[in-house]
């Protein structure tokens, strides 16, 4: 990795491993809690001990859908990115690559998280689940079927993020109200406007009971 | 002679049927691969430096470091040293590497000079824009003045508009492309015009458009904004070349999808509307302006629906230096019918009339529509309890909530484009339809498969459906709401044809002439004789051992669809007059659109187009920073679309049966997409009594306009 393009000013206390800050921005800011378990380096940054990981590749393990993955990305790599260039798991869409939009949703440790918002190093050792784990074989998942039935889908770019997004969420409220549905899903945007089926695939589910 | 009509509706075995869409399997499991989904062998990944400024010359260009970099293939300057940028985020140079982070670093290391030129970027004031302001030819209709001045006549003022709005289609703008010989390319694109895409990326790459070939199978959104490759997709192409022919893949970042890659023009109008005491409207005068980008933009059609025996309209366009607009839905529809409609709302309030009454007292001034208005504005005003409902402006109940009901009418054309399809049998029955289509997400799959089907007595699982591919027949672009009165006009010329050829060779072994005999329940037998009979599989075995593929058309033999649909739309909102928030309660569309081939998806895109309507009446707006030349929004937090929270009730009532079946099917997309912003924005006038003229209707719009009129409590 080289940073030929970048002004003296921007260099911090790197010695010598050609740390400069909008890396030290990216991959800390976002980063510092992660338990650094792979060719960590410290660096001290402004007066502190910093561990990073790179800046070349790192080789990483993940566990998605019960099925171990191997890649080697760079630290600053998002799961997000890693899913689709690596592994070629491309249920999960790139849309605003910034947590607004929720086209990115996976489930990781049963919570629904934006995989665009965090770094695959972060997500080892973590059981993620993506859209394509859903199926049961070749079965849809009933809330799959249910996006079906109530055509909750149109162009379908926010469909998986919206399915592993409602699947988290009736794990959590079963048998939620049209309110809680209103917030609980804030966090996915379709912008066909596929709502109206969305809901109707929820409630289907939900009364079913069978979301397992 | 073959009949191509549509059957009627007791011959309908799937047509107008609520079917769930055939790719509803492959999109909820995530298995459907966009163009933004492939990885093609030995891809690399395109990054664009892009101008920072608004209008600037380029002065210098250096990519020599960028060139060195390990994993750059390919550094290509696109818009060379003294070009002149018009707006911020065009393209400047092109990268491709073997990894995004590489070509970004790529992109951080060239170094641009520019000349900063004076710019404009916004909209409000055509008296400020110098000559940017380009007026366009004032029109008059009859005698205005006159008309505005007779004795028994009442005016009414106001000033409404729409800001720049962007497509942000979630499946961003992009392509893969890849040279397979020195003079061959391949791409995949996310394009609405699949047929057309060669053509266009055949000049600027000066290779024949037969060489090209294009493949998309889904496309994530597109609303107008993608029928042509892009100056960034011609740009693949070329990093392609630069690379040896690997295969780059290019799709803009958010922030570039919502600078660079669609706008809707913006459109404002100060209007004076002139009617009698009774509410006969006579007189029409506004002075519009808007901005579509460095090319101007569009003139709304004012009045709009209503024609105003008196008129006069001047428009002024205004050049500037935002992104180019592109077509949105319903090109110059929703402005319109925001403008006009805002102006009759506010012109039955002077008169104290309620807006339907008032709607309804000139609804022949909407042409030869009229009638099914009338009937549209009863079942609306059935569906939203509009005699219960409805008060005078101003909610004078108690507390801050105030609730409203507004109304709105639309039009738009559609008609059925270009569009040839390939039918096979085979001699086992199996059917398959190739058209070099799309499907936008409105159903164009599944309404093939429905026509054809239908057509051939067949399950919908019997017949194969292959679209997204150059190598089929040609079909047009969707566009304009005429995809689904195209596609589906040839399909079912196609499949009459093809189903009388296997009726032809069916027909001696049943003893009967093949125009005696009928397709039903995966049966051909002779109608007057049901027993008489075979199955699909044993007639195409007739065939002989080889497939017949026969050719359908549109235009073709006798007239399939039709063009011009009325819709009406009614909504119900609340308006909280301490905070300004504005919440949906309630929208209810009843929308013509001749013969429905699937009820559900037609269904779908009327609420879609509904949720798309609340999100530019409360939401959208292309922020534009006059002193940087830049968008403050190009993202999603704050260039805000309508949460699943947001759209509140909605309903949907479709016209369809004697009256509408006849004229066949004619397309969604548009309609109802375009009263949703008036609606909307009078049943907030309606709420709080005071008109908040330009959308969105955020809540410091919504407050300011309170303020205006003296405080909420004077509204009160
Ligand atoms: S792509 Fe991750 S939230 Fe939008
Ligand atoms: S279905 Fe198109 S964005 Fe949701």
């Amino acid at each position: 990795m080289h940073h030929d393009g970048k002004n003296d000013d921007e260099k911090l206390n790197d010695q010598g491993t050609g740390f400069s800050r909008r890396d030290f921005l990216k991959v800390g800011g976002i980063s510092l809690s992660v338990p650094l378990v792979m060719g960590a380096r410290t660096v001290n940054v402004a007066g502190q001990d910093v561990k990073i990981y790179g800046p070349g590749k790192v080789h990483i393990s993940l566990d998605i859908n019960a099925k171990k993955y191997a890649a080697e990305v760079e630290p600053r790599v998002t799961l997000l990115d890693t899913l689709r260039n690596e592994l070629e798991l491309t249920g999960a869409k790139r849309v605003c690559d910034r947590a607004s939009c929720g086209a990115c949703t996976v489930i990781v440790d049963g919570k629904a998280v934006y995989s665009c918002t965090v770094l695959a190093i972060e997500a080892q050792n973590k059981k993620i689940t993506t859209v394509e784990g859903l199926m049961d074989g070749e079965k849809l998942h009933p809330l799959q079927q249910a996006f079906i039935d109530n055509d909750g889908q149109q162009c379908g770019f926010c469909t998986p993020g919206f399915v592993v997004a409602c699947k988290a969420f009736l794990d959590k409220h079963p048998h939620p109200t049209r309110a809680e549905l209103g917030t609980g899903l804030g966090g996915n945007l379709c912008r066909c406007g596929t709502y109206m089926g969305i809901r109707a695939a929820v409630m289907q589910v939900s009364k079913g009971g069978q979301n397992g | 002679m073959a009949e191509y009509k549509w059957p009627d509706a007791e011959k309908r075995s799937l047509i107008g049927k609520r079917i769930s869409r055939i790719d509803g399997p492959v999109k909820v499991s995530g298995r459907a691969k966009y163009s933004y989904d492939l990885k093609r062998p030995g891809v690399l990944y395109g990054k664009m430096l892009r101008c920072p400024y608004a209008h600037a010359k380029i002065v210098s260009i250096d990519i020599s470091a960028a060139e060195k970099m390990p994993g750059v293939k390919a550094v290509r300057i696109i818009q060379d040293v003294g070009k002149e940028i018009k707006w911020a985020g065009d393209d400047v140079v092109g990268v491709a590497a073997i990894d995004e982070s590489t070509a970004e670093d790529a992109v951080r290391a060239i170094k641009v000079q520019y000349e900063v030129l004076p710019h404009l970027v916004l909209d409000n004031d055509p008296k400020s824009a110098g000559e940017n302001a380009k007026p366009v030819a004032a029109t008059t209709l009859g005698d205005p003045a006159a008309a505005f001045a007779a004795a028994d006549v009442v005016s009414s003022e106001g000033l409404y508009g729409n800001r720049v709005i962007t497509h942000c289609c979630l499946e961003s703008h992009g392509m893969t492309a890849e040279w397979t010989d020195a003079n061959s390319l391949l791409v995949h694109p996310s394009t609405q015009n699949v047929s057309g895409t060669a053509a266009q990326m055949a000049t600027p790459l000066e290779i024949p458009a037969t060489n090209i070939k294009v493949h998309q199978d889904h496309i994530g959104g597109g609303f107008g904004s993608k029928f042509g490759p892009d100056s960034w997709g011609i740009e693949s192409a070329r990093l392609s070349k630069q690379a040896g022919g690997k295969p780059v893949k290019l799709f803009l970042e958010r922030a570039a999808e919502l600078m660079v890659a669609g706008a809707r023009p913006s459109s404002y109008a100060r209007v004076k509307v002139g009617a009698k005491k009774d509410g006969t409207l006579v007189a029409w005068e506004s002075e519009s302006w808007g901005t579509g980008g460095p090319g101007g933009g569009g003139s709304p059609p004012l009045p709009y629906i209503f024609n105003i025996p008196n008129q006069h309209k001047q428009h002024t366009a205004i050049a500037n230096n935002i992104g180019p607009a592109r077509a949105w839905r319903a090109p110059n529809h929703p402005q319109a019918c925001l403008i006009t409609m805002s102006a009759l709302e506010d012109m039955a309030a002077q008169l104290n009339m309620s807006p339907l009454d008032f709607f309804l007292k000139n609804i022949d001034l909407t042409g030869p529509r009229a009638h099914i208005y009338r009937d549209e504005l009863q079942i609306a005003s059935d569906l939203i309890g509009w005699d219960k409902n409805w008060h005078p402006r101003g909610d004078k109940t108690a507390g801050p909530i105030k609730r409203g009901l507004g109304l709105s009418i639309h039009t738009w054309g559609g008609g059925g484009h270009p569009s040839d399809c390939d039918i096979t049998i085979q001699p086992d029955g199996s059917v398959e339809l190739k058209m070099g289509t799309q499907d936008l997400g409105v159903g164009t799959r599944t309404a093939l498969a429905i026509v054809v089907a239908d057509t051939l007595g067949l399950p919908l699982e019997a017949v194969k459906i292959s679209i997204g591919d150059n190598s089929y027949p040609a079909s047009g672009p969707s566009g304009g709401s005429t995809t689904i009165g195209g596609i589906s006009a040839s399909a079912r010329r196609g499949a009459v044809d093809a189903r009388d050829l296997i009726f032809a060779k069916a027909a001696p072994s049943l003893n009967a002439k093949p125009e005696e005999l009928e397709a039903w329940g995966g049966v051909i037998h002779v109608k007057t004789d049901p027993n008489r009979s075979l199955t699909w599989a044993q007639a195409c075995a007739k065939l002989g051992g080889m497939p017949i593929t026969v050719r359908g058309k549109n235009p073709g033999p006798e007239k399939l669809n039709d063009q011009g649909v009325g819709g009406v739309q009614m909504a119900d909102v609340s308006v909280d007059v301490e905070t300004g928030v504005v919440k949906i309660n309630k929208i209810v569309a009843v929308q013509d659109c001749g013969l429905i081939i699937d009820l559900k998806t037609a269904e779908s895109q009327v609420y879609g187009a509904l949720i798309m309507g609340v999100t530019y009446a409360l939401y959208e707006e292309k922020v534009m920073d006059q002193q940087t030349g830049t968008m403050l929004n190009p993202n999603m937090e704050f260039y805000k679309l309508a949460g699943l929270g947001d759209i509140g009730e909605l309903v949907v009532h479709m016209m369809t049966g004697k009256g509408y079946d006849e004229r066949g099917p004619i397309g969604l997309g548009e309609p109802p997409t375009v009263s949703p912003g008036a609606v909307i924005s009078n049943a907030v006038a309606n709420a709080i009594g005071v008109r908040v003229g330009t959308l969105p209707l955020t809540p410091d719009q919504v407050l300011a306009a309170l303020e205006k009129k003296g405080g909420s409590n004077a509204s009160i």
